[in-house]
């Protein structure tokens, strides 16, 4: 899973963390007492979490004629609310699955959070269709189960049965992936603990030791939950929009609702984390994990999705006037200029035009403005929501059917209860859990952390660092109290770090290559400060390590080889080899894994991919001619990984 | 010694680098290894402690075609034997409406069937307690255990000398009650 990370990103993590310090920080939170700002928020969010309750008793007492939804307008701010809470709860398995999936390691900021989010939102979500049934103590009807009446089945063929599969089945996934991620850091929590707040965290983490089979079977489960997630997350949305989309109403009857509502969906999750991160972080001190960096990746997302959005809204004007269809024409004509023309607007504005914003980065980055967003992105997919439902309805086929909606208290009520769950879940989340995945963070250490990537970085460490193979070069006697770049490390007075580089004035090299398998014996020679001034450009502190670990030695056989046989190597990069003077398999065995990197990303995007891992592996094998077993090894290898 | 215990002798070390050289040493002296316990995924430990591939991904693909089945299989029942209604004049057996339900129970299935197994199969659930060698280890330590049950004093001696020459941060010796 741990692609190489490109010299030209910015560390995920700051402060030059070591792992005590991340354990420090992140676990932290949960074990001092709340500051005063989070028992007033909690006190706020349980507020309105009991006028819902009032809310919700009132509804069940005088029946669903305490809405305002009447015969023309049969979906008001229920489904709304539900439509914009399921949107939300899109952002956490995004982030967590489909981010994953693409190894963007940035996600391991929020993650986290994003994850927690999605699961309070569902839950905020399935409140509104729950209580829209009148009667939700029998709403298990819609359940199809063996039964006394008939049997008479749910009906399977319908959109809004699909619905409440997928959004259980969400719902369920969603929390199995969020707590097999909690566990290990349950784990760390219990492991600091005492009496018995140590036996709450034994029992939340389920007995985890850390065991490295254990960890492997996490990581493959994790992967794979990801992969079925991914597909997962999509269909939800895209069920959601069924609900409309297989309806014969002008302005629901379109295909392109699938799309345009996972797209919404996750525009608005993502504003949503971006509300909650901002407030987060700085209320948690979590500058150092959640950096301008991924703010910055987020707001690329919004950027995106909301032009996907705004691209939708502007087809769907284009696909009602050319096709001729009056009703069509009559219902987009409707939202713009009907009664409901202010929601249109604030939903054009909130949604397409103000999001355009971010194709500054100077905007991408401040936090001001991102909150600021964030929250006219809410608004606006509330009223996405509100323009699709509402506007379509109060302009029905019959004139004399015609009518307005407008919520009652009841409703304001309900939606406003919601949010007061949600922050309340939130707010104790936080303090029970660690916001950011600590294993998560720690893994991504050694390629993310700013004393090993960018202009601050100090460290020099083996080519492979982050997998850390062990013929890592110990440059140093006491493992205790190193110094790391001139700066203590954490409370402990350990570092993780082996390489103790003190030159801060040396650029580390950003080579990270993470080769699997091989490349443990030939790796990790390059443990030497490169004495380059810091300011320097990256790329001119790599071009000064290269060859320095492949000592050159007389080649045994041949004066060239046919590189090729090793997997990985086609014509092109044997030529580039070649030219850098590695001909013979021997030679090309003793390079280390960072020179053939630098050699590669020297040579253009095009090879800068590539992972040589396991290159001078293979060639030791064919310079000593193992051939057999060479082969038996390539073919357990895909492309040379 | 009493029996049912497990007497172990474990070094920690600070970064995972030097575990991983510690391990290839061990494993070049053909040590056995009781395990090695990290704060988080150690990316390149799975060849160097010759672990086969988790075999998580078929218990999930099972599941998912037992979750395929049971949909695809309950609905087609339902709408064709047990009691066959028409909607809107579509088919009884009426398959591209079935597909999301489908897809939604295979999905659940293999999660639930994957999840149950990850930790049946690795001895975690709710209620268990597990006895760890070092609090440590959660936090920023990295840990190489051998169990000296059955050891005589010049094994265990041996082992200690072996670990010591590793380069670890620590070495201790403690006896697990299982």
């Amino acid at each position: 899973m741990s692609a190489p990370v490109s010299t030209i990103r910015e560390p995920l993590i700051t402060g030059h963390k070591t792992y005590h310090q991340i354990t420090e920080d992140l676990i932290g939170p949960t074990e001092k007492t709340p500051p005063t700002s989070w028992v007033i928020a909690l006190i706020c969010c349980v507020a309105l979490l009991s006028v819902m309750a009032f809310s919700l008793v009132w509804t069940f007492w005088h029946g669903i004629g305490a809405w305002n939804l009447n015969r023309t307008i049969g979906w008001g701010y229920d489904i709304t609310n539900f439509v914009w809470w399921i949107g939300i709860g899109h952002a956490g398995t995004l982030i967590s699955a489909i981010l994953l999936l693409f190894r963007q390691k940035w996600r391991t900021g929020v993650n986290r959070a994003a994850e927690a989010m999605t699961i309070f939102a569902v839950m905020c979500a399935g409140i509104f269709p729950a209580t829209h049934t009148g009667r939700p103590w029998f709403d298990f009807f819609m359940f199809p189960y063996p039964n006394t009446r008939g049997p008479l089945w749910v009906n399977f063929n319908s959109p809004l049965l699909w619905d409440i599969f997928a959004i259980s089945t969400y719902f369920t996934v969603s929390l199995l992936f969020w707590y097999t991620g909690l566990v290990p850091d349950f784990a760390t929590v219990r492991d600091r603990a005492t009496g018995l707040r140590r036996k709450v965290y034994n029992a939340l983490s389920f007995g985890w030791t850390g065991s490295a089979k254990h960890w492997q079977r996490w990581e493959s489960l994790s992967l794979i939950l990801a992969g079925i997630a991914t597909p997962l997350v999509l269909s939800v949305h895209t069920i959601v929009s069924f609900d409309f989309a297989t309806s014969v109403i002008p302005g629901w009857h379109t295909t392109i609702f699938p799309p345009y509502f996972v797209a919404g969906a996750i525009f608005s999750g993502f504003a949503m984390v971006q509300t909650l991160m901002l407030i987060t972080r700085k209320i948690l001190n979590l500058q150092d994990y959640i950096t301008l960096a991924h703010i910055e990746s987020m707001n690329k997302v919004i950027l995106l999705t909301g032009t996907l959005v705004g691209s939708a809204y502007l087809t769907e004007l284009f696909i009602a006037w050319y096709s001729g269809y009056v009703y069509e024409q009559f219902a987009f004509l409707n939202r713009a200029a009907g009664p409901y023309w202010w929601s249109y607007f604030g939903m054009m504005f909130c949604n397409l035009v103000s999001p355009q914003i971010f194709w500054w980065k100077k905007m991408r980055r401040n936090l001001w403005v991102t909150f600021l967003m964030s929250i006219f992105i809410n608004i606006g997919m509330w009223f996405e929501r509100y323009v699709i439902i509402a506007t379509t309805l109060a302009r029905d086929y019959l004139p004399s059917s015609w009518s307005y909606y407008a919520p009652s208290w009841v409703e304001i009520g309900i939606f406003a209860g919601s949010m007061g769950l949600f922050g309340t879940l939130y707010l104790i989340f936080c303090r029970v859990a660690p916001v950011v995945a600590v294993a998560e963070i720690k893994h991504i250490l050694k390629t993310g952390g700013d004393q090993y990537v960018g202009e601050n970085a100090v460290h020099h460490h083996g080519p492979d660092g982050h997998d850390g193979h062990g013929g890592h070069d110990h440059g140093h006697d006491a493992p205790k109290k190193v110094e790391t770049g001139g700066r203590t490390s954490g409370s402990s007075g350990i570092t993780p770090l082996s390489s103790s580089s003190t030159a801060t004035s040396s650029t580390k090299t950003t080579i990270t290559s993470k080769g699997t398998t091989g490349s443990k014996d030939t790796s990790s020679k390059l443990d030497l400060d490169t004495p380059t001034a810091s300011g320097a450009a990256i790329i001119g502190a790599t071009g000064a390590v290269s060859n320095t670990g492949s000592t050159s030695t007389g080649s045994t056989g041949s004066l060239e080889d046919d590189l090729k046989k090793v997997e990985g190597i086609g014509p092109k990069i044997e030529e580039l080899l070649k030219a850098a003077g590695i001909k013979t398999f021997a030679k090309l065995s003793e390079t280390d894994v960072a020179s053939i990197k630098e050699i590669l990303v020297a040579a253009g995007p095009r090879f800068a991919s590539k992972v040589p891992g396991t290159w001078p592996k293979q060639a030791g094998l064919a310079a000593a001619g193992k051939w057999d077993e060479l082969k038996k090894w390539q073919d357990e290898l895909d492309g040379g990984k | 010694m009493a029996s049912g215990k497990k007497e172990v002798l474990y070094a920690l070390y600070n970064d995972e680098t030097e575990l991983f050289a510690a391990i290839k040493a061990a494993k070049a002296k053909h040590l056995d290894i009781m395990d090695v316990f990290t704060p988080f995924p150690g990316h390149g430990l799975d060849p160097i402690m010759e672990f086969e591939e988790s075999r998580l991904h078929i218990v999930g693909f099972i599941f998912g075609a037992l979750g395929t089945l049971t949909a695809f299989l309950s609905m087609s029942w339902i709408f064709t034997r047990d009691w066959p209604i028409i909607f809107g004049g579509k088919p009884y057996w009426s398959v591209p409406a079935f597909i999301p339900i489908t897809f939604e129970l295979t999905v659940l299935f293999c999660a639930i069937g994957m999840v149950v197994s990850f930790y049946t199969v690795c001895g975690l659930g709710p209620g268990v307690n597990n006895e760890t060698l070092d609090d440590r280890i959660t936090d920023d330590k990295f840990c190489l255990a051998f169990s000296t049950n059955g050891k005589s004093d010049g094994e265990v001696s041996d082992l200690k000398s072996f670990l010591n020459s590793t380069r670890p941060f620590e070495v201790n010796a403690k006896t697990l009650s299982k």
